[in-house]
């Protein structure tokens, strides 16, 4: 080998010394001048993700920071990237406490491993999800990098012949006045790496991060702006066939036959083959796998597939509604306050069934080797897939190989707790007998159609209101699928009869009510179904706030007056709703046709208020004109970052408010493409301001908590503009 | 055979003649930076510039275009091509970056005919871009930040 790595921790002591500091601390050390051997696998992901850990079999994980030859510092990013900026937020972290210059920081994603790079909030489990990226790893990134930094600065102090508290560590350089001695890290890092793990590292005073709290760009700007970025779908391997599969029509069917004659004539097919749930056409390319699934014919058996529509399932979920659910809340006697009370409110709230619709549709290239099995694509539930695609092909879960890439979004959909479209790729391969690397594609219409969806839901809530008009009984009952039951995470997170992703935000409202029950209907359906952008929240918050609106309004109180009211003891929820409320002027008044609305949602930890403004056009059509964002998620690490999320996954839940909808009609899905399940464009994005509330509370997560809050907010503008209050999601006024 | 050219080269593609360019240039170009997220002319993020024009590749056919001039995200290197670029990493406008090489095609196409767009100019030409990770905002932005650049 060209290359000479010093290692100053065997993995074994690494595992000891991380239990017992918490942290990882390793640093694998290039030796300047020896340039590292030519990786000549296909680059993936921020410089080579995965491919410098992984290719390298005889190298020992060094868990998240490697000092390189050239002085760039590599961090180790445990989590997917998939847009919300977990590069840039992890690196910051390690850059912060080993005071590294942010120019000489370089990302790289990690290979697969459950007990290195775990999301410390799941267990032995590496994934990305519940915007828990940057709240599991603060401290863990943050003691990688100190660590790193006290054993580049007792190598210093050895060279140097110098006291370590004499010496100073800024933007990379390493520096002891008295003697006028300094050093660049890649200098030390050899003789960093034979010094010491310290067994507990101080980390910095808040007060005194230089890093944390500033504008710290982007690490995957470049890339994604030049067009170099690698995703799944860029990934070629030598031999590699192109694989489209024809989906089921319905859910539940099955292939009875297919005729494969017409396909096998298109040039450059090579396969026709049955998998679980369908029949993939594999090929040379995209354009000839596509045509040849173009003359593929299939006889579907249809005996056992799902038959129903949305319509019906909306009928099915009105009359479960009238009946009591599992109780996920109970406070207090609500039966006896709804009986003593004079006046009560009710309403009912209709949510479709929603597409992730990420830009870049499901895809996974994977490659079957006499030891194992590799794969390339944008991981999300790592650790997850790792075992599934082990258990289908008979290996062991370190046989099967991840390179993790950039995904073109997900918002949810590779999270996906059946590891579907990851399996749908192994299968493939599997049935060809791993002759040839295969890179299964989803076309648009397959990602819209062949699942997994956000369930549909239908909500029915009930107030009784005191003299005041202030709420005294609240009962809200939820029907809707369990995105958990049957998976991994049910005996975690589904407890007697209640999954917790059903009622979230609603089970858990911060409004001061003495008696509240919440209750959940989970009827089972063959759909498949999973989480999508804040989960729960992305239903529940827009019954919970435009219900709580309605009553301000019935009680002809000012709807933030009256949230302030029942929000006493809720200082996180107050402060993000004061802060939108006084940057968005409100109260001052607004012309005929227009009106403004606030919404204030705690989800994932962090705390959302956002007031709009809309303006009517004609008496249906109305368009979204301003949105002022407040965002408390404790410590701000990359404040903007946090304004990108806070603009992005409000427009994600806008698309939601203003068209977005997936229905069923006879077992299979109605839409297919961007035609007919529309998204936000550009012309409909409002204009966004992201106010930051200052924190020293842990930082918690930015991805999700925006989107739950638009549809709401937009509705009570509605409201105030018409006069109509809407209850069923996409929002559309009636003439 | 079918003569293009891309990125100031001639090649000679042995594909179909309905292949579209879009999948020509990915597959057998093996130039990635152009995305595919429809195939239907409905996202934008297979935008490419067709002498000069910014068009959809995913649904124009190979054979439509013998003899033309194509140019993808790895060709650029006008001025305004600098620009826009660069204002996109100023302002840190990317999330996933899936659809963004078509969004700065897009934007390119759009300040090589109009040198001072309005709002109005720049949602209707950047209206057939869809970004899912909506970054509309910054992608405004970023136009009016290359349009003060090119002064
Ligand atoms: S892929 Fe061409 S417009 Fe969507
Ligand atoms: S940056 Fe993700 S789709 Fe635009």
């Amino acid at each position: 080998m060209s290359q000479k790595k010093i290692e100053n921790v065997s993995r074994r002591e690494f595992l000891v010394k991380t239990m017992s500091v918490g942290a990882g601390l390793t640093l694998g050390v290039y030796l300047p001048g020896c340039s590292r051997e030519e990786d000549t696998r296909p680059e993936a992901g921020p410089g080579k993700a995965g491919g410098e850990v992984v290719a390298e079999s005889e190298f020992e994980p060094n868990a998240f920071i490697r000092i390189n030859s050239d002085n760039s510092v590599t961090v180790i990013i445990k989590h997917l990237e998939m847009g919300q900026g977990t590069h840039t937020g992890l690196a910051t972290l390690v850059a912060e406490e080993l005071d590294a210059a942010w120019s000489q920081i370089r990302v790289e994603a990690a290979p697969a491993n459950p007990i290195l790079y775990n999301n410390l909030f799941w267990g032995p489990m590496q994934g990305t999800g519940g915007s828990t990226a940057m709240a599991n790893s603060f401290e863990q990134m943050r003691k990688a990098g100190a660590a790193a930094r006290h054993m580049l600065v007792a190598a210093a102090a050895k060279k140097w012949d110098v006291a370590a508290d004499e010496i100073v560590v800024r933007d990379g350089v390493i520096h002891h006045q008295a003697s006028n001695k300094q050093a660049r890290f890649a200098e030390m890092a050899e003789l960093a790496a034979q010094q010491p793990i310290p067994q507990d590292v101080f980390l910095k005073d808040p007060q005194d991060f230089r890093l944390i709290g500033q504008h710290a760009p982007r690490k995957d700007s470049a890339n994604k702006v030049n067009g170099t970025a690698i995703f799944t779908q860029d990934i070629k391997l030598p031999g590699m066939l192109t694989a489209l599969v024809s989906h089921t029509p319905r859910f539940g069917a099955r292939v009875k036959s297919f005729d494969a004659s017409k396909v096998k004539a298109v040039k450059g097919v090579s396969d026709v083959i049955e998998i679980p749930g369908g029949v993939a056409v594999l090929a040379k390319d995209y354009w000839s796998a596509k045509k040849g699934r173009d003359a593929l014919r299939i006889d579907w058996d249809n005996s056992n597939a799902f038959k129903q529509g949305s319509d019906e399932l909306l009928a099915k979920y009105k009359t479960l509604a009238d009946k009591p659910g599992s109780v996920a809340r109970s406070d207090g006697d609500t039966k006896n306050a709804f009986q003593s009370a004079k006046q009560t409110i009710q309403a009912a709230f209709e949510f479709p069934f929603l597409a992730h619709a990420a830009m870049e549709p499901m895809n996974c290239v994977v490659q079957l080797n006499p030891d194992g099995c590799e794969l390339w694509y944008g991981a999300q539930t790592n650790t997850m897939d790792q075992i599934a695609v082990a258990k289908l092909l008979g290996l062991k879960p370190e046989q099967v190989k991840i390179n993790m890439l950039y995904a073109g979004g997900s918002f949810g959909r590779r999270a996906n707790p059946a590891s579907d479209y990851v399996l749908e790729a192994v299968s493939i391969a599997k049935a060809i007998n791993g002759v040839a690397p295969v890179k299964l594609v989803w076309t648009r219409e397959d990602d819209m159609q062949a699942g997994y969806y956000r369930p549909m839901y239908y909500h029915q809530l009930k107030a009784a209101l005191n003299d005041d008009g202030y709420p005294v009984a609240w009962q809200h009952r939820i029907v809707g699928q369990s995105i958990l039951a049957g998976t991994a995470f049910e005996s975690m997170l589904v407890k007697d009869g209640v999954d917790q992703t059903s009622v979230e935000g609603a089970s858990n409202i911060p409004y001061a009510i003495p008696n509240l029950q919440v209750e959940l209907h989970s009827p089972v359906l063959p759909v498949p179904v999973q989480w999508w952008r804040s989960v729960g929240s992305s239903h529940t918050a827009f019954a919970v706030e435009t219900f709580i609106d309605e009553l301000a309004v019935a009680a002809g109180r000012d709807p933030l007056e009256f949230r302030r009211a029942l929000l006493k003891g809720h200082p996180r929820h107050l402060g993000v709703m004061e802060l939108a409320a006084a940057k968005a002027g409100w109260g001052s008044p607004m012309a005929t046709g227009r009106g403004r609305g606030i919404a204030v949602h705690e989800s994932f930890n962090s705390y959302v208020a956002q007031v709009v403004e809309v303006t009517l056009h004609d008496n249906k059509s109305f368009s979204v004109d301003r949105v002022v964002i407040a965002v408390d998620c404790g410590i701000a690490v990359n404040p903007d970052v946090i304004r990108a999320q806070m603009e992005g996954g409000m427009g994600y839940g806008l698309a939601a408010a203003l068209s977005s909808k997936i229905t069923l009609i006879d077992g299979g899905v109605a839409q297919s493409n961007f035609h007919d399940y529309t998204v936000l464009r550009i012309d409909q994005m409002p204009a966004v301001e992201v106010h930051i509330v200052k924190s020293e509370q842990p930082p918690s997560g930015v991805g999700e908590p925006a989107t739950p809050v638009i549809a709401p907010a937009v509705a009570n503008a509605l409201y105030q503009a018409s006069g109509q209050r809407l209850y069923a999601l996409p929002l559309q006024l009636s003439a | 055979m079918i003569q293009l050219t891309v990125n100031g080269t001639q090649h000679k593609l042995d594909v179909e003649p309905d292949t579209p360019l879009l999948w020509a240039i990915r597959d057998t170009l093996g130039l990635t930076g152009t995305k595919y997220g429809c195939g239907m002319s409905l996202c934008g993020s297979c935008t490419v510039h067709v002498d000069g024009v910014a068009m959809r590749s995913c649904a124009l056919p190979v054979s439509a275009l013998n003899g033309k001039s194509i140019t993808t995200i790895e060709g650029l290197n006008s001025r305004t091509a600098r620009a826009v670029q660069s204002a996109w990493e100023k302002l840190d406008v990317v999330q996933c970056g899936y659809c963004q090489s078509g969004q700065i095609m897009s934007a390119i196409g759009l300040l090589e005919q109009n040198k001072s767009p309005s709002d109005e100019d720049i949602d209707g030409a950047m209206n057939g871009n869809i970004c899912r990770c909506n970054t509309y905002v910054r992608i405004r932005a970023a136009i009016k930040e290359a349009v003060r650049s090119l002064v």
